[in-house]
């Protein structure tokens, strides 16, 4: 595998099938494939398996409102080459980026997949479906994205909406949102959606939740966002990298500074990693090291939640969920609290003004008590 | 009456030397002895590494909030027990000298915190474990006053306020687990077993390297005996723990408080003194007011 530039290998000039990679290459292309996205060398087997019989799982791969770069990001991946994934263990049906045919031809080829594997077929969406004015703001073929995924969607066996703004609308849905743009899962609710956001997504994450399907006809465990658990169960803070520095209580305040150079914790600068449910930090984008945000020395985005990722301002902090001690200890005996100079002295001129009242106020009684005497006693003689 | 009075009198010596072990205390004293199913900690201070990891997991397994008191919002960062942090550890260092030290509930054989609560919210539960009953707390505080480890804490932020004090996990005993602190200890510089078992395991490490550890087991005696017990190589004031003798805190009040009341003498003569001199001031008056007429 080494040495094969996977932008190349991309767009190979033959329809290289299965015919043309001996057994071996293909089973280490499956193990490789498997191992990365966690399903173990049973899944491999089963994927030789399935490929030998001409069993290959069809995509029909949806593009809308995005940049493609969930795809660009799908293109850069070794472990399998994109290449093995489009020609050996997925049949690709349908996508606008890695299509050779354009027009009514890829259009024909669209509903023909979709005939011939009804109900079996896996609906990948990128990019978000607008809703406003009838979703006349992304049109394809003379048919509105809302139109499209409605029946893409509907005569699918798995759903899946790679990128943030297939899951909940991501950069095209950020506030003012004039074409109401929207997640797949907002306009489509016949069938569960499988959401694997990010921006770009992770590519093994949608390698994982496809070849889980094509293994098993399973779909992974979800969390309440509808993303695999396998990948979005915990939080970016929890594997990073910096994670000492920030235990430690040490950050970047800015931007080049010396603890950005030494590559202390971003937190201050931004970083979401703490709320942020997303396997980054230990699963880098296209086998490059460090080649993820905080890797390179940006703080985390957020881009895997709804509520932060396009919603947060890029160098807002977040709050920490799960506090834990840092590395400071406190002393034996520690000073906490205190009185300050000033606090006495108004605490002292308080209690003096009161005392001053109450000593004057006695004192008026006093008097008005004396002088009441003698005129009362003359009434009572009287009375 | 088959028992001679010196065998009785050997009876009681020997009795007497045993509940109060083979320690300075006196055999007249009422020593109250560990029972044998007392639980408890052994913390090293020469083997913890101050990571930290009982703290936080005390924090989990309790659901107590962060206390950010020491290092700003983002940490759990209690500067000492509070009613945010039942454990935390401390450092000491001075004069190039340094140690760990985990403070927690000592869980005393004698609790002075169970003996000034009035209507026993804390006491002395199974396992020897002074726990808390919140339903039974009027909010005095008197345990925060009485304890002389400065464990009990109140919780002065909120409306209905409790006591905070380590109960040794007595909620994880009971489904039998350990301690929390004692489970996440990477270093087992933390244990947790039968008292007994602790101080014959501190007494080993102590025989087993001399030069290694101050020949002490904080807690076998001090303050009546804790069924936490610390070892060290710093000495164990510095470590915030006091010189408190090995007299239980509450045997004085409780010495002065069952003097009083013994055999009920002394109510008895001070209402019969009160009683006299009323009488006599009553007979006083009826002769005067006689005079008058």
């Amino acid at each position: 595998m080494s040495g094969r530039c996977p932008l190349l290998a991309a767009f190979p000039s033959t329809a290289a099938g299965l015919n043309d990679v001996s057994r071996r290459d293909f089973l280490r292309i499956c193990t490789a494939a498997a191992a990365a996205v966690g399903l173990g060398p049973l899944a491999a087997q089963r994927f030789v398996e399935a490929a030998e019989a001409g069993i290959k799982p069809s995509v029909i791969w949806l593009h809308f409102q995005e940049c493609t770069g969930c795809t660009e990001s799908l293109l850069r991946t070794t472990h399998p080459p994109v290449d093995d994934l489009i020609l050996d263990l997925i049949s690709l049906d349908y996508h606008e980026t890695l299509f050779a045919a354009a027009g009514h031809q890829a259009e024909a080829a669209r509903i023909q997949a979709m005939k011939a594997n009804a109900g079996k077929y896996v609906c990948i969406v990128e990019g978000a479906i607008p809703t406003k004015d009838n979703g006349i703001y992304c049109m394809i073929g003379g048919r509105t994205a809302l139109d499209l995924v409605k029946e893409v969607a509907g005569n699918a066996g798995a759903v899946i909406a790679i990128g943030s703004c297939a899951s909940w609308g991501g950069v095209a849905a950020a506030d003012p949102n004039p074409t109401g743009a929207s997640g797949v899962s907002d306009v489509f609710k016949d069938k569960p959606v499988v959401n694997i956001p990010g921006c770009p997504a992770n590519p093994y994450n949608l390698l994982g939740t496809v070849l889980q399907y094509a293994t098993y006809g399973t779909l992974p465990a979800l969390d309440d966002q509808g993303r695999p658990l396998f990948a979005y169960a915990r939080t970016v803070h929890e594997h990073c990298p910096r994670r000492a520095h920030f235990d430690a209580g040490r950050f970047a305040e800015a931007f080049g500074d010396e603890g950005h150079r030494l590559g202390y914790c971003l937190y201050k600068l931004g970083c979401k990693g703490p709320e942020t449910h997303a396997n980054c930090s230990v699963q880098h984008f296209g086998e490059v090291v460090d080649a993820w945000p905080i890797g390179l020395g940006h703080p985390c985005f957020g881009c895997t939640e709804k509520h932060i990722g396009f919603a947060m301002p890029l160098h807002a902090t977040v709050p920490i969920g799960r506090p834990r001690p840092p590395d400071t200890y406190p002393p034996i005996h520690s000073t906490q609290g205190g009185v300050s100079p000033i606090a006495t002295g108004v605490a002292g001129a308080i209690v003096g003004g009161l005392v001053g009242a109450g000593y004057m106020a006695s004192k008026r009684l006093a008097i008005s008590a004396a002088s009441e005497e003698p005129a009362s006693t003359p009434k009572k003689s009287e009375g | 009456m088959g028992i001679s009075r010196r065998a009785a009198l050997k009876g009681m010596l020997i009795g007497g030397a045993a509940a109060a072990g083979a320690t300075s205390a006196s055999a007249t004293a009422a020593a109250v002895t560990p029972t044998e199913e007392a639980v408890g900690l052994l913390y090293d201070a020469t083997l913890c590494i101050g990571c930290k990891a009982c703290v936080s997991a005390c924090r989990e397994a309790n659901d107590l909030e962060a206390d950010p008191t020491g290092l700003g919002p983002n940490y759990h960062a209690p500067l000492d027990l509070s009613e945010r942090a039942k454990t935390v550890i401390k450092l000491y260092a001075e004069d190039g000298e340094t140690s760990f030290m985990k403070a927690q509930c000592m869980h005393c054989v004698d609790p002075a915190c169970a003996a000034a609560c009035m209507l026993g919210a804390l006491k002395k539960r199974e396992f020897g474990i002074v726990t808390y009953d919140p339903d039974l707390c009027i909010g005095c505080r008197y345990c925060e006053i009485a304890c002389p480890y400065n464990v009990p804490k109140f919780q002065w932020t909120k409306a209905a306020p409790k006591i905070v004090k380590c109960e040794l996990c007595a909620h994880r005993l009971k489904a039998g687990l350990e301690p929390a602190c004692t489970e996440v200890c990477p270093r087992d510089a933390v244990i947790f077993g039968k008292r007994s078992d602790l101080l014959r395991e501190a007494r080993r490490r102590i025989a087993a390297e001399p030069s290694r550890y101050l020949p002490k087991v904080y807690g076998e005696t001090d303050g009546g005996g804790t069924q936490v017990l610390y070892l060290s190589h710093v000495p164990f004031e510095k470590l915030g723990l006091p010189v408190l003798g090995d007299l239980p805190a509450p045997s004085k009040a409780r010495n002065v408080q069952r003097s009083v009341y013994h055999n009920f003498v002394a109510p008895l003569v001070l209402y019969g003194v009160l009683g006299a001199v009323t009488w006599r001031n009553r007979r006083h008056q009826a002769l005067e007011e006689e005079g008058q007429r």
